[in-house]
């Protein structure tokens, strides 16, 4: 039956909770297969060694085991090296990467040899039979130590540490410096992040020795980009390899956003053995061997006049690659590369990023990719810039924002769709009540106490959808900006949306099914989302870099416009008038002035399946597909803003108040929007004040478990505050933007800020991510002219 | 091996187990009850909260062992004749959950929490739950359903 009800932009509960509340979920860590086997990895211990001998008879022997190989012996089942497919220049440097290292380890958990057993224990156990005799090497850890000459270099048949550099240049930089009043000189370090995703990450691999096909489940954000890269790493035929993404994959953050190791180890394995293998992260292992994020030292100039107006930027940064280049890697600088500049304006506007080698696990894409980087920058140099020429950091920000419209040019070169900066600010102003807040800190000082307040402010703009394909082309990234979609309207009235995006969280089944219930004019209950399986949904780009409504979304819109298409000429045929003689509304088609002649959805799917009388030119069937390839990236924009309350005794840092004002554009599901803004903030939260990956020179990773990797807890964050503007984008049919990383993007420096704000009149003017306490209370005694 | 017997949900099982078998893989590979996940190796996350003898604990720090004759509450039993808890129902209402894999561990340790204290304060749930981590949702609407939850059972 037809309904009136509009799903899209209210807060329906999700179709996904009920199998995960009632312990039904589908995690990949339940999967058993009949014969299946099991792997357990041997790891590096060191930072740098060459591998001089792997013994593994002793293992071999073991109880339960199978097999063990060395990474000589699998030599021969790579037909290329784990995949790089963002080859930022043409002169970057590409080291081979192997699943399993064959002569030179080059971080802690690079893995040296597999052992493979009936049980994951026995494997386990096993594993530490194995005997590999390293030559230890010199390690190089630290970004800018590899820079140096002397320094230790990473790869051997590299003269230096550097992959890549890419500048970026617009306008007349030297000439907007030249003429400045002011320049502000900052430098900041980008502390190396360990997504944690809640699930580790696991494979299943099986092989069908008669026929040569595969079947891989893994818990992965993007099934069928891997299937390509499977094919290519193992030279097997793509059509012989199916890749599963389970219906739930507990969250990935860009951690799942890549072709690993234990990936196409697994395969090969299967391959060799004819049997199933599965592998399973510990979390301590996965520490090692699952991309970490970040990892930058960031130096940005800006150039302004003695009123604040900003003329110019200049960025130079060094990005660790870590040992290897994982899947993006090269390009996360690169998406943040445009974006030094803010949501502000000027008159010119250098860029510049070195790509290093670094002894540590290697680093990608971790939620928000270079953007999160991009503004932590901007958003503290523009607070330096304010405090240089005495303009308070709200009006500072008001003073340079690009003009409200459609396709803005920005300093760093793209056209920002949708800008429209300085709502969301006022509306974060408001809900702060900037002017008592001012007033509270001013009695504060002046009562001299340990507890001092502050407030920092972030008005960030972001790009999502990366799109269109050849923009991506000119940025040498190896893959498309589309995504696909199928929508077929069942027998029984119901429809089935297949969709390329591969949800881990986000709920895109309850979002698809919104947008398809009201397209189509049925019940929300009545739409079924199929993601995940290459063999189901054969087409798709998948679940990164918040594009997945901006361009997937899009898709289903689409598809379920062309469905309704091609219903238009079933109805006008049943009804025998012609198809613009009738009005669509619903779900149902009505002739013009003779409202009770109708053909609802249903009807019309049941008589395109029956097919027992089409329209002359059409197929049986009522279905429609769409690869949307967007024109153009989305722009999200925002302003967040942060209160603390600092202790200067102590150091102690308490987020008081976090306010979130984003503008993604119109709204499927506001539930699920504020959702992703608290859980992206809450990661910027992390960055800014508890999470960082440190290695001991030798190349240990000291954080190397969640009990010395500080992941917060409940305990740490207040209730955040969320609101909203609405400014479509006018990239695309729906006007969405995307909002699964704008709060990471938006909070790590409105929340420095905010510390930086609490002690401004000791004389604090920076300090680093993660704000310890010991971290802010050596920033007040070098302000205050103390041992630091 | 170490024969042990233990209620989960309510159904007697006996066992023969290795006696290094951690209370998490028992429960989730010997009984085959897969809700219970696991999600580090260091008593850190608390994916694996169970309520055990009607205390939240944390099942891989637990020996199956140590479980011999207990009474086992997992994710799988909160529901009854397939009406959901009220801590089921409140974190459907809130979106106190995106991926779900901390959720069961999340909901058992609200659960054991809220028999505790039955009308906790927000900074109470949010201490309560400090054992338990979750990456999708900042918690805000975790402690929301926690508290709604516990309106709902103290009505």
């Amino acid at each position: 039956m037809a309904t009136a009800e509009k799903y899209v932009g209210g807060g329906v509960p999700r179709k996904e909770d009920p199998k995960l509340l009632t312990g039904q979920g589908q995690f990949l860590e339940g999967l058993t297969l009949p014969g299946m086997l099991h792997a357990a990895l041997v790891r590096s211990p060191h930072g740098s060694a060459r591998i001089n001998s792997v013994d593994v008879s002793a293992a071999a022997a073991a109880e339960g085991v199978v097999v063990a190989y060395s990474g000589a012996d699998l030599a021969d089942e790579w037909a290329a090296g784990l995949p790089m497919a963002w080859p930022v220049t043409d002169d970057i440097r590409i080291p081979d990467h192997w699943p399993v290292a064959q002569d030179v380890a080059r971080y802690v958990g690079d893995a040296v040899a597999v052992v493979v057993a009936t049980s994951r224990n026995a494997a386990l156990d096993a594993a530490e039979l194995v005997e590999v005799e390293y030559g230890v090497q010199e390690a190089v850890v630290d970004v800018e130590a590899a820079l140096a000459d002397d320094a230790p270099r990473v790869h051997e048949s590299f003269d230096d540490n550097k992959s890549y550099t890419w500048a970026l240049t617009n306008g007349d930089v030297d000439a907007a410096f030249a003429k400045a009043d002011v320049v502000v000189s900052e430098r900041y370090t980008q502390p190396r992040l360990i997504p944690n995703a809640m699930e580790p990450r696991a494979v299943v691999a099986q092989s069908v020795p008669s026929t040569g096909d595969f079947t891989v489940w893994s818990t992965t954000q993007i099934p069928h980009v891997a299937k390509v890269l499977f094919a290519l790493t193992l030279g097997i035929p793509e059509g012989q390899i199916r890749v599963i993404a389970p219906t739930d994959v507990g969250g990935g953050f860009g951690s799942k956003l890549n072709v690993y190791a234990e990936e196409a180890l697994c395969i090969a394995l299967a391959r060799r053995l004819g049997r199933p293998v599965k592998w399973v992260a510990g979390r301590s292992e996965g520490y090692l061997a699952t991309i970490h994020g970040r990892d930058q030292i960031q130096q940005i100039e800006i150039a302004a006049t003695s009123d604040g107006d900003i003329l110019g930027y200049r960025v130079n940064i060094a990005a660790a690659m870590g040992a290897y280049l994982q899947l993006v890697a090269p390009g996360v600088p690169l998406l943040g590369a445009f974006l030094y500049c803010g949501c502000y304006g000027g008159e010119a506007y250098h860029f510049e990023c070195t790509g290093v080698f670094t002894n540590t696990t290697p680093t990608d894409a971790y939620r928000g990719a270079g953007r999160p980087e991009a503004t932590y920058a901007i958003e503290r140099a523009i607070d330096a810039l304010a405090r240089e020429v005495g303009v308070d950091p709200a009006e500072i920000r008001r003073r340079n924002f690009l003009p409200a419209g459609d396709m803005v040019q920005s300093p760093g070169g793209l056209a920002f769709d949708s800008a429209d900066y300085e709502p969301a600010l006022d509306r974060a102003l408001e809900l702060l009540d900037y002017d008592g807040f001012r007033s509270d800190q001013a009695e504060r000082r002046e009562g001299g106490g340990s507890r001092q307040i502050g407030v920092g402010f972030s008005s960030y703009v972001e790009i999502c959808g990366l799109a269109p394909s050849q923009v991506l082309a000119s940025l040498k990234y190896a893959a498309g900006g589309w995504d696909a979609a199928t929508v077929r309207m069942l027998p029984t009235g119901k429809a089935e949306v297949v969709t390329g995006s591969s949800p881990h969280g986000q709920g895109h089944v309850t979002s698809w099914s919104q947008i398809a219930a009201d397209a189509l004019g049925i019940p929300y209950e009545d739409v079924t989302v199929l993601h995940g399986d290459t063999h189901v949904a054969p087409h798709g780009m998948n679940t990164y870099g918040s594009r997945s409504l901006a361009v997937a979304g899009v898709a289903v819109h689409n598809a379920c416009d062309r469905v309704v298409d091609k219903a238009r000429g079933l109805a006008a045929h049943l009804l025998e008038v012609a198809p613009e003689d009738l009005e669509y509304e619903a779900g149902t088609f009505s002739v013009k002035g003779v409202p009770d002649r109708t053909k609802s959805m249903p009807e019309l799917a049941f008589a395109a399946w029956t097919a027992h009388s089409l329209p002359e030119d059409s197929e049986p069937g009522l279905e429609a597909s769409c690869v949307y390839d967007p024109p153009n990236f989305t722009f999200p924009f925002g302003t967040h803003v942060a209160v603390v309350e600092v202790d200067t005794d102590t150091g102690a840092v308490d987020l008081v108040r976090y306010i979130a004002v984003d503008d993604c554009g119109p709204v499927i599901n506001p539930v699920i929007v504020d959702g992703q803004v608290h859980g992206g903030v809450a990661q910027g939260i992390a960055a800014a004040l508890y999470e960082e990956a440190t290695y001991a020179e030798d190349g240990t990773l000291e954080t190397s478990s969640m009990v010395n990797y500080l992941v917060p807890s409940a305990a740490e964050f207040p209730s955040f505050e969320t609101d909203r503007t609405v400014t479509p984008s006018t990239s695309n049919p729906m006007g969405v933007k995307g909002i699964g990383e704008a709060g990471t993007i938006g909070s790590a420096p409105a929340v420095i800020n905010a510390i930086v704000d609490a002690l401004s009149h000791l004389g604090v003017t920076d300090v680093p991510m993660p704000a310890s306490p010991e971290r802010v209370w050596r920033a007040i005694q070098a302000a205050q002219g103390g041992e630091a | 091996m170490k024969r042990i017997s233990m209620t989960v949900n309510g159904v007697r099982h006996e066992a023969d187990v290795e006696p290094r078998t951690l209370l998490v893989h028992f429960i989730r590979e010997q009984l085959e009850l897969t809700g219970t996940n696991v999600g580090c190796d260091t008593s850190s996350c608390g994916a694996c909260t169970i309520l055990m003898n009607g205390q939240s604990v944390k099942s891989c720090t637990v020996l199956a062992v140590q479980a011999d004759g207990a009474d086992v509450a997992t994710v799988e039993g909160l529901a009854s004749n397939g009406d959901w808890h009220p801590i089921q129902r409140a974190f459907h209402e809130q979106h106190g959950l995106q991926c779900g894999f901390c959720t069961p561990g999340m909901m058992m340790a609200a659960v054991g929490y809220l028999d505790e204290n039955p009308s906790p304060t927000e900074d109470e749930v949010r201490l309560a739950l400090e054992g338990n981590l979750c990456r999708c949702t900042g918690y805000h609407n975790i402690v929301k359903a926690v508290l709604a939850a516990a309106d709902d059972m103290g009505s």
